[in-house]
């Protein structure tokens, strides 16, 4: 069926380890090359730490799946190295129509703020944004990826872990200090320790039928609510790379799964919605349900699951691939740290606590999506109806039509790792991602992100600083590079808009690029013990 | 601390209630039902405060027990 892509085949490749006589050991052996693994393993990379990949399959996604990647999830790509093709192959978007019944009810254009690297979001099949990210790590001589290399057993233990791998060459013994577990939302590693994610099963069934259009369609989002052409259910229509459309059809939870994903059952579908006589191929098909659901501690002892295998979440607003590269990038930067024996042992922890509460804030997210779109009752449907029929004449009741708000990176505002004393008014807040500014550095246009994350920054106007102070911030620690703003040309004022340094003032930036702390006057004490604290070294003193 | 008004803050509270019951005279019980929905979002849009409206809906499910 599937024509615009033909899957790569990547090559199973003997390792020296299945030769050796005894387990050979890694600091972190990671389960699944999908988006998440894979971007564990950059990320570990980005930080100097080196990592091996098992993925039971030799290739990357089946199928689309995830197509709408955030800003953030781009921000994060790149600095790995890999947003640059994904922008170029993605599909950038800004308008949308919302029909109901028989008729439009209201467009809309997102009109994304200017003065950022990368676009609002894009639409990309999940095969390539996964392609692009297995050719950078191939690159990567940190990362050791081995495809048809199948997780049999698996030991957990308080100081680590140890592995039988099947391959085709027979099983072989591999230990680690951590395992990172990205084996997706029927994680089997999760369900062989006894160990579950809890939530919310939604008795629904969604078919997706990715089509490629012989017409010209405009890039928008169209979705509908109770078409006359599939009545009582909902249908959104969305373009991805190569002139293939997502269409995605609830269908109701008495669906027959199999029947529905023929294509003889599925063209007169389409026909209904687009005419009969729009010319279409059809690329490829899936019936799904869904859930929202999470672990209550993402570690177990040293196993720390990501991405689908930790917290699930519906697909309206785009949360789930993009919630589950957010985690990564959140764990990365202090696992590097914990092995390297720069930061508490604990720090870890804070994986757990600062994405609990970023999956939270997505489960909640799509789960009122699910609810506008799926009315759980009567008047419920009512209130939904009403709302949509309001929402064609004035614009209120726009705001509360739901189907799906677009993923942003949450804020970790109550995070222990921040230092929330000594800040100063203005600009960015403790505990939210630093934003994108079009900077220049010695005349070469650049963008402020690129200067910033995989190590600590100390982003500080250094204009009431003496040559002295400034060499001491510096010699804080070699994972701490001070930036002294007065070097950054701020062309369009955006930068001195959004971050509102004054003589002095400081940020202190994560290598995640979350600010850590602010600071009204940098000096040495305040700057190192904010930095000991972002590292988790408080943590110890709470029982 | 409560911000939802609960004395009386009508201009005139005869005229609304009547305009109120005229609007659902003639309707069935399905379209009185949408009226309805259609005036609450209207309302809570012009009030707009989010602890206004809660208590409002915590005062009115109250009363149901």
């Amino acid at each position: 069926m599937q024509k615009t892509y033909s899957n790569p085949i990547y090559p199973y490749r003997k390792s020296p380890d299945q030769d050796a006589a005894s387990a050979v050991h890694h600091p972190v052996i990671i389960i699944g090359a999908g988006p998440c693994g894979l971007a564990a393993a950059l990320d570990l990379a980005k930080q100097g730490q080196a990592s091996v990949v098992l993925d039971d399959n030799n290739t990357v996604s089946v199928g689309s799946r995830a197509i709408c990647f955030s800003k953030r999830t781009l921000e994060i790509m790149d600095r790995y190295g890999c947003a640059t093709p994904m922008v170029d192959k993605g599909v950038t978007w800004q308008k949308g129509k919302v029909f109901f019944k028989e008729e439009q009810v209201y467009e809309f254009d997102l009109l994304p703020e200017s003065g950022h690297k990368l676009p609002a979001f894009i639409n990309l099949q999940q095969y390539y944004f996964e392609e692009y990210m297995v050719n950078l790590a191939d690159q990567e001589p940190l990362i050791d990826l081995r495809w048809k290399n199948k997780l049999l057993e698996l030991d957990s233990q308080g100081d680590g872990n140890q592995l039988q791998v099947e391959t085709e060459d027979g099983v072989y013994s591999l230990s680690c200090d951590y395992l990172l577990v990205a084996d997706g939302a029927n994680s089997k590693i999760r369900s062989s320790l006894g160990l579950e994610s809890k939530g919310q099963v939604f008795q629904d069934r969604f078919l997706i039928a990715d089509v490629v259009m012989k017409a010209d369609f405009p890039t928008e989002r169209w979705f509908w609510f109770d078409p006359e052409f599939h009545r009582n259910q909902s249908v959104l229509l969305h373009k991805q790379a190569d002139n293939v459309w997502r269409i995605d059809f609830q269908l109701g939870w008495d669906a027959d799964p199999e029947e529905e994903k023929k294509e003889e059952n599925i063209r007169p579908r389409i026909e209904a919605m687009l005419g009969k006589d729009v010319e279409f191929e059809l690329e490829w098909a899936s019936v799904y349900t869904f859930q929202c659901r999470k672990m209550d501690d993402y570690i177990h002892n040293r196993v720390v699951f990501m991405g689908d295998a930790a917290h699930q979440v519906s697909p309206f607003g785009a949360r789930g691939a993009n919630g589950g590269v957010q985690s990564v990038e959140n764990l990365a930067w202090k696992l590097a740290r914990v092995l390297k024996g720069e930061a508490s042992p604990r720090l870890i922890e804070s994986y757990n606590t600062e994405r609990q509460h970023g999956a939270a804030e997505n489960i909640l997210n799509s789960t009122r999506a699910t609810d506008f779109i799926t009315p759980k009752n009567d008047i419920s449907r009512v209130f939904r109806d009403e709302t949509l029929r309001l929402a064609k004449h004035y614009p209120f009741a726009r705001s509360l039509v739901n189907s799906g708000r677009l993923s942003m990176p949450c804020d970790y505002r109550d995070s222990e790792l921040n230092t929330t004393d000594k800040g100063f008014e203005g600009g960015l807040h403790v505990g939210f991602v630093c934003q994108d500014a079009p900077i220049s550095v010695a005349g070469q246009g650049s963008w402020l992100l690129e200067q910033l994350g995989n190590r600590f920054v100390l982003l500080v106007n250094g204009d009431t600083l003496d040559e002295k102070e400034l060499t001491e911030l510096q010699a804080i620690s070699d994972d701490l590079e001070v930036i002294d703003s007065r070097n950054l040309e701020d062309p369009e004022g955006l930068f001195a808009q959004r971050y509102a340094l004054l003589g002095g003032h400081a940020y202190l930036i994560r290598p995640d690029q979350y600010i850590a702390a602010k600071f009204k006057q940098a000096n040495v004490n305040d700057v190192s013990a904010a930095l000991k604290r972002a590292l988790g070294f408080n943590l110890e003193k709470t029982p | 601390m409560s911000k939802l008004i609960t004395d009386n803050h009508f201009s005139d509270a005869d005229a609304f209630y009547a305009a109120l019951t005229d609007a659902h005279r003639e309707l069935a019980p399905e379209d009185s039902e949408r009226l309805n929905a259609r005036l609450i979002l209207l309302l809570a849009n012009h009030i707009g405060d989010k602890q206004v409206l809660l208590e409002a809906l915590d005062i009115a499910a109250q009363l149901e027990q």
